[in-house]
């Protein structure tokens, strides 16, 4: 053996030995896997949950914020306050805070990012967050005056979404690629159909995270997940697609289970407008035809809690009205009969792909067709369903989650893709968003559920779960998801 | 007779029967959910055991020979029914532009992945059984047009058929009295071989959701439910894929049976 040889050999051992030394810290970076893969980085132009999973709170930071309880804290926000009508919000700013392209955050960049989230032809996909919104004044570089056409006792929470996060006029171009924020995560790299990094900024204003960088791992078909999961090609997958897998998980030392609940109120979507469903007693029959429990057990495998109105069971305001649509396949062929359908009659049930939509879908139908109602299951793509089922309105009854956080004011809206149409719900809605008094809005709330409940618009089936796995050493991680979101500030390893 | 014949024979009627017997009774409502008693291993109430549903697997099975079975019988029927007067025509008219229209078409046809093609039709006209039918047909017309033209080409050449035409009969009465008869026993062999990858490719349609929709029990959808419940639950994927192998290596094995038993040449040769 050459001398040459012999040194190569030698630093070659000396790298191992430096590798095993830095692998006996704690690991300072993390692999997260997600189903879905965001179409882009802009959480103010599109509804897709996907973007807010990877850059809320990591990227962008609004004014306001969610804890993974859902609560709602000051986020670049300093304080606030809030005039005697409920018209005038005053929020200070942190000050030193900066974005990623070294320019300074202040009054003129919340005045953009609200302005341009309000605007007419803005392409924000929760307009209706910033709908009151009369004017937003610049006070001094720290302070900004927002000024309401009307009290807006939900405000705040509005604020906290990832549609509303403080973006820079001078970044906003490339946003969709380049996205440039606040927060305690700068931008890495992203590989189309694989993965996006993530990297601390060095330049945070508030406390440094544990974590030196993140990568999120886009994996969609669940055998895949599992898979991957198992290998420990990941460390934590946010929000595991197959049910079925869990109790392997949870039975194995290496890996942690967090289950939890996420804004999902999964739905039996009905076309509202569409006969027969445009007569209550027939709504009424679905309602009482439908097995949660079961629906529950034979999709998702237990995981779920049952829902008896469009409202998230975590919620101090919520009314549990399971009660009201109670399984009992006799009434429900008796109010068919009523209805002039003792044969029963023939729809359609459009299933998006996600397996609580497919499997929860075949469950229904079979249940539907014990009193007389013959569904024709249709499965279709999500690019399919948004143009059909959701623009369209072309459809009988469809299977979804709908995991926007406190979205129960759909109702009010009867151009909603259900159709429903009632002056009560609108005014109650109204009502609503001009209460500030916690205790009486919890009244509205729990009134408008039960509204909804009598009126049997949808069938509501259960909350959807948040099912997170991770290694057996993460730590921080959110077993709830108030909104979309994998906070990476609180994430650590344990030593 | 060889003992392929004979092998693939039963192995085929035994699914053919299973298929036939669903029709009048099965052990249990293949559709009928029973959730509390999902995912039972094979006992002796539920032969093959239940679904992640609680459904009765053997019952699935049955049901699922039949839709494998029909769609595979129909389109191998539309390839026969058109590819065999396509090759007949494109032979009696040997070297003239309809044979060449015929044959060019044809490998316009053969040059497309067929399981592709077969995604687009039923992508573009929706999912359902009729369009893997249809589209699982359409590949079948230029393997039998093929066939058909290579085979009745060489009788064209043989004394009898010159006799035929010096005793006045036309093209057309010619091919249907006298070519068709004798490329009858290539077209059955042809038959049951295309007839086996009939039953695959509706798996295979099935297995990515373009097949029969549910309810409607489908081997394909049962291996794709099956797939991340397969390290608790391996009967799931393990009988659908056993039902699946059972049935084309039985039609396989009695499609080379028939070919040795009815080639006279190797008749000939045996006796």
């Amino acid at each position: 053996m050459t001398n040459q040889m012999l040194k190569s050999l030698a630093s070659a051992l000396a790298l191992g030995a430096s590798v095993f030394a830095t692998g006996a810290l704690a690991k300072s970076d993390i692999t997260i896997a997600m189903q879905l893969e965001p179409p882009h980085l802009d959480p103010t132009s599109a509804a897709a949950q996907a973007i807010d999973s990877v850059v809320y709170t990591n990227i962008f930071e609004g004014l306001t914020r969610f804890m993974g309880d859902g609560s709602v804290v000051p986020g670049l926000a300093e304080s606030w306050e809030i005039s005697e009508d409920g018209t005038v919000y005053t929020f200070k700013l942190h000050d030193g805070v900066t974005f990623h392209d070294g320019t300074t955050m202040d009054a003129e960049d919340v005045k953009f990012s609200l302005d341009r989230a309000s605007a007419e032809d803005s392409a924000n996909a929760q307009k209706a967050l910033f709908e009151g919104i009369e004017s937003v004044e610049v006070v001094d570089p720290l302070t900004v005056k927002v000024t309401l056409s009307e009290p807006n006792g939900n405000f705040l929470f509005n604020l906290a979404w990832g549609d509303a996060v403080i973006v820079s006029s001078d970044s906003i171009e490339n946003i969709k690629t380049n996205p440039v924020g606040t927060g305690a995560f700068t931008f890495g790299n992203w590989v189309q159909g694989d993965s996006i990094t993530l990297i601390r900024n060095p330049d945070y204003w508030g406390d440094q995270p544990a974590l030196e960088a993140a990568t999120f791992k886009f994996i969609s078909d669940p055998t895949a997940a599992f898979a991957a999961m198992m290998a420990e090609d990941v460390d934590v997958f946010d929000n595991f697609p197959a049910p079925e897998n869990l109790a392997q998980f949870e039975a194995d030392p290496r890996f942690q289970v967090l289950v939890g609940s996420t804004e999902g109120e999964t739905i039996l979507s009905t076309n509202n407008k569409k006969p027969p469903f445009d007569d209550i007693r027939v709504r009424q029959a679905l309602a009482h035809a439908i097995d949660r429990q079961a629906i529950i057990d034979g999709a998702m495998f237990g995981y779920g809690t049952p829902i008896g109105t469009h409202f998230a069971p975590h919620n101090p305001a919520y009314v549990d009205l399971t009660g009201t649509s109670a399984h009992d396949p006799e009434k429900a062929a008796k109010l068919l009969a009523d209805a002039g359908y003792e044969e029963g009659f023939e729809t359609t049930l459009h299933l998006p792909p996600p397996s609580y939509a497919r499997r929860g879908g075949e469950i229904i139908a079979a249940q539907l067709a014990e009193v007389g109602i013959t569904a024709e299951i249709i499965n279709v793509e999500w690019a399919q369903w948004l143009e059909s089922v959701f623009k369209g309105k072309d459809y009988d009854l469809t299977v979804i989650s709908h995991t926007e956080p406190m979205d129960i004011g759909i109702y009010a809206r009867p151009d909603y893709y259900f159709q429903y149409d009632s002056l009560d719900a609108q005014t109650l809605m109204e009502t609503l968003n001009a209460t500030t008094d916690p205790e009486e809005r919890k009244k509205l709330l729990g009134d408008m559920q039960r509204l909804i409940s009598n009126d049997f618009v949808n069938g509501y089936l259960f909350q959807l779960p948040k099912l997170g796995i991770a290694k057996a050493g993460v730590q921080g991680l959110w077993q709830n998801a108030p909104t979309a979101a994998v906070d990476l500030t609180q994430i650590s390893w344990s030593e | 007779m060889s003992r392929n014949l004979i092998l693939g024979a039963v192995l085929s009627s035994l699914i053919l029967l299973a298929a036939l017997v669903s029709f009048v009774w099965t052990p249990y409502d293949y559709a009928a959910l029973d959730i509390p008693n999902k995912l039972q291993p094979p006992n002796a109430q539920h032969w093959f055991g239940t679904d992640h549903f609680g459904r009765d697997m053997f019952s699935m099975i049955m049901v699922g020979a039949r839709t494998s079975i029909a769609v595979a019988l129909v389109a191998v029927g539309i390839g026969m029914a058109l590819g065999v007067p396509l090759g007949l025509t494109a032979a009696a008219r040997k070297g003239s532009w309809l044979d060449e229209v015929i044959m060019r078409g044809n490998d316009l046809v053969f040059a497309f992945p067929s399981l592709v093609i077969a995604i687009l039709i039923t992508a573009v006209f929706g999912a359902g059984a009729i369009n893997a039918i249809i589209a699982i047909g359409i590949f079948n017309i230029p393997v039998f047009a093929r066939i058909t033209r290579g085979a009745a080409l060489s009788l064209w050449e043989r004394e009898f058929i010159l006799a035929a035409r010096v005793s006045g009969k036309g093209a057309a009465r010619i091919s249907a009295e006298h070519i068709l008869p004798n490329v009858a026993n290539l077209l059955i062999v042809q038959g049951t071989i295309q007839f086996s990858l009939g039953i695959l490719a509706e798996a295979g349609l099935s297995y990515v959701g373009l097949g029969a929709q549910p309810p409607t029990p489908s081997w394909g959808r049962m291996l794709a439910d099956a797939q991340t419940m397969v390290s608790f639950a391996p009967h799931l994927a393990l009988i659908p894929g056993l039902a699946i192998i059972v049935t084309v290596l039985g039609l396989n094995l009695l499609g080379d049976g028939l070919r040795d038993w009815l080639d006279p040449r190797i008749r000939v040769a045996r006796a």
